[in-house]
């Protein structure tokens, strides 16, 4: 019961958030409120006992991508809120439909499982022992290319903000 | 839950936002107290004995400031930010024991403690940049970029030096990286606890973890972006009474949350240099021994772990009222291209341990440090003197001239 | 104490995912469409973490977690990339509307 309620507060957070993200017309305060979002999602990741996927949503999504976001629209000062120039008059329309296309699939398809699927005790899958231990020797090829692919996108970042010298 | 869990929760909590907010007032009398016997002069002492009501006036003055809202300021983000600075503060130290007694102490054992500090910290850079920002002001941007970039970057150099706790402990849980201190030093002499930074790799992150704390927390040497001198401020610029005070109490209390964590991760926490435990043994019978078992088991660990959180507290005040400040670039580096290196190698060699033993981790450090000092050799800091007045020259940095 | 659905989690994600979608279809400023890029991504890691949490296989418990962490990695590499190519584009035309950078001239 107590676990219904706080998913359906949580849930409304995370909606509503995403929501002004969308529909918000600042860039900073559509960041604010995607970091809003992130937040509620990493105490629905704990809800699921996912906790170390939760301490690292809010490390590495919240506390580090959105503040790189950040930075990029302070340091491009489009504080302001976005011209609202000639209304594209297909675009709107057409996203509308096309996201109710998407939402339509998702959901039908979530109350179409025919697998039985109980709820599940808490498992140890969560902690950081047993995904350590997976990291290491079951995957860990995909981890080593994830090295490489970080790697090859921090130096990809550092050549594309380099100041040509004329 | 039941109700009496639901209770000793209530009460840990209680115990904790009470020792942080009642410690708060005697941390600021120490800095200033401290501080002036530095620097040879006498603090504020005509307040009270001592001058200990004088945060109680600063209290009270700021309260009845004028609250000045800056033109064409985003209010609801300027208004957000002073509580965006101090809330990371205060939760961030929800996972820290400051005692054995584990109905009372941390106030969430949680499976992730260490990652749950490491989320509150990173926070923080939100207060800070969109106090920089909606201010509308250029210093204010300028700091507030500054300090968040400061934070950010810092923030790497912590999570390696922890990291180095964790692997030594093997979990994430606090509670287990103090117990796995309470083992004999270095394994062989029973009456010490082996605290971590009594092992190498643990000297390493401490050190790398306290200069981390100085920067993550905008302490001198790394007070940049809050200097009066560079930048009026900084991004508290615009901010004055209430508002003022929440990023005053934010610092001060990020301050004290981030020296619990080093004191509990690489000073022992709550545990005593020595090791009470046989003491413990004889005091089961009661008697006099059974009073010295209580008094070293019970009452005393917090009051070492207190005594410990000062004193890393001190050291921050020594640091500020002896080192100068670094300037902005020469901090980054620091941060990137000398902190990060040194706890990677510091995580390797602790994996040598891990895995071979400690003859071979030995071994590593002679190695690494050996090659650090062929390879880069003793640098000596950069000295400009010129003759004439005429042919002074202002300072570049080599790489700013190429672009 | 009843737990929450499994299907409640995914029509969670899956509004989050549709919101995602329609921003990026309807924002002009690319960092906003990046934001909405992220939302999709976070949507898809909720229904990872959602179906991990309902199987009884406990590798197959973890696999759904060390997606989520792939995710991340690629999220976080992408994003720095992006916003480096936005950077450069603002630099060169001084302004970043999608609409206006449309053609594919330098």
């Amino acid at each position: 019961m107590v676990e219904r309620i706080l998913f359906f507060a949580l849930a409304t957070v995370a909606i509503v958030s995403a929501g002004g993200v969308v529909f918000s017309r600042n860039p900073v305060r559509s960041a604010l409120l995607l970091v809003l979002n992130f937040f509620t999602l990493a105490l629905i990741y704990f809800m699921l006992s996912a906790q170390f996927i939760g301490a690292l949503q809010v490390i590495v999504y919240a506390g580090a991508i959105m503040v790189l976001f950040l930075f990029v629209i302070m340091l491009l000062n489009l504080g302001s809120p976005e011209a609202v120039m000639q209304e594209r008059d297909l675009k709107r329309p057409l996203a509308y439909l096309i996201g109710f296309g998407i939402l339509a699939t998702l959901v039908g398809q979530a109350f179409a499982l025919l697998l039985p699927m109980p709820p599940q005790p808490p498992s140890q899958a969560g902690t950081a022992k047993v995904i350590g231990q997976a990291l290491f020797t079951q995957w860990a090829y995909p981890v080593l290319l994830m090295g490489v692919l970080l790697t090859v996108g921090v130096i990809g970042s550092i050549l594309l903000a380099r100041r040509r010298v004329s | 839950m039941t109700l009496a869990d639901f209770g000793w929760a209530i009460a840990r909590i209680a115990i904790m936002l009470g020792f942080l907010l009642s410690v708060l007032p005697v941390v600021i009398w120490l800095e200033r107290r401290a501080l002036a016997w530095f620097q040879n002069r006498i603090g504020p002492n005509r307040l009270g004995p001592f001058g200990l009501l004088q945060p109680m006036a600063d209290a009270v003055k700021l309260f009845f400031k004028e609250e000045i809202v800056p033109a064409n300021a985003d209010r609801f983000i300027w208004a957000l930010a002073p509580a965006l600075s101090l809330f990371p503060a205060l939760v961030a130290a929800a996972t820290i024991p400051w005692g054995p007694n584990r109905l009372l102490t941390p106030v969430a054992d949680v499976d992730i403690g260490v990652l749950y500090f490491l989320a509150m910290s990173s926070l923080a850079a939100y207060g800070v940049l969109l106090a920089g920002w909606s201010s509308n002001n250029k210093y204010s941007l300028l700091g507030g970029l500054r300090s968040s970039a400061q934070v950010i970057s810092y923030e790497l150099g912590m999570g390696l030096a922890l990291a180095t706790a964790v692997l030594a402990a093997g979990s994430f849980r606090m509670t287990t990286i103090v117990e796995m201190q309470a083992q004999p030093l270095w394994g062989v002499a029973p009456f010490l606890h082996n605290w971590l930074i009594f092992t190498p790799w643990g000297l390493i992150g401490g050190a790398l973890f306290f200069v981390c704390m100085l920067a993550e927390t905008n302490r001198a040497p790394f007070d940049l972006p809050e200097a009066e001198s560079e930048l009026v401020a900084g991004y508290q610029t615009e901010y004055s009474s209430m508002k003022f005070a929440a990023f005053f109490m934010g610092e001060y209390i990020a301050i004290l949350a981030i020296c619990g964590v080093m004191t509990t991760c690489f000073l022992g926490g709550y545990l005593a240099p020595i090791n009470w435990s046989p003491i413990q043994a004889l005091g089961e019978g009661g008697g006099m021994w059974g009073v010295l078992a209580t008094l070293t088991g019970a009452l005393m660990p917090p009051l070492w772990f207190i005594g410990k959180l000062f004193g890393l507290f001190f050291s921050f005040l020594w640091i500020r009222a002896t080192l100068l400040r670094l300037r902005y670039d020469q901090l980054m580096n620091l941060g990137w291209r000398f902190l990060i290196p040194v706890g990677l190698v510091n995580l390797a060699l602790l994996t040598v341990y891990v895995v071979a033993g400690w003859v071979p981790a030995l071994i590593g450090y002679a190695v690494a440090i050996a090659v650090y000092f062929l390879v880069f050799g003793v640098r000596r800091p950069e000295r400009r003197t010129v003759a004439l007045l005429s042919e002074a020259q202002p300072y570049r940095p080599k790489e700013a001239q190429s672009g | 104490m009843e737990a929450v659905p499994l299907n409640a989690y995914l029509v969670l994600s899956a509004f989050l995912f549709t919101m995602g979608a329609i921003g990026v279809v309807v924002k002009r400023n690319p960092i906003v469409m990046f934001m909405c890029i992220e939302l999709m991504l976070n949507a898809a890691n909720l229904a990872f973490l959602a179906f991990a949490r309902y199987q009884t296989d406990l590798l197959t418990q973890v696999a759904g977690h060390i997606f989520v962490l792939f995710v991340f990695g690629v999220a976080a590499a992408e994003v720095a990339v992006g916003l480096g190519i936005i950077v450069v584009i603002f630099r060169l035309r001084e302004s970043i509307d999608v609409d206006e950078v449309s053609l594919l001239r330098g």
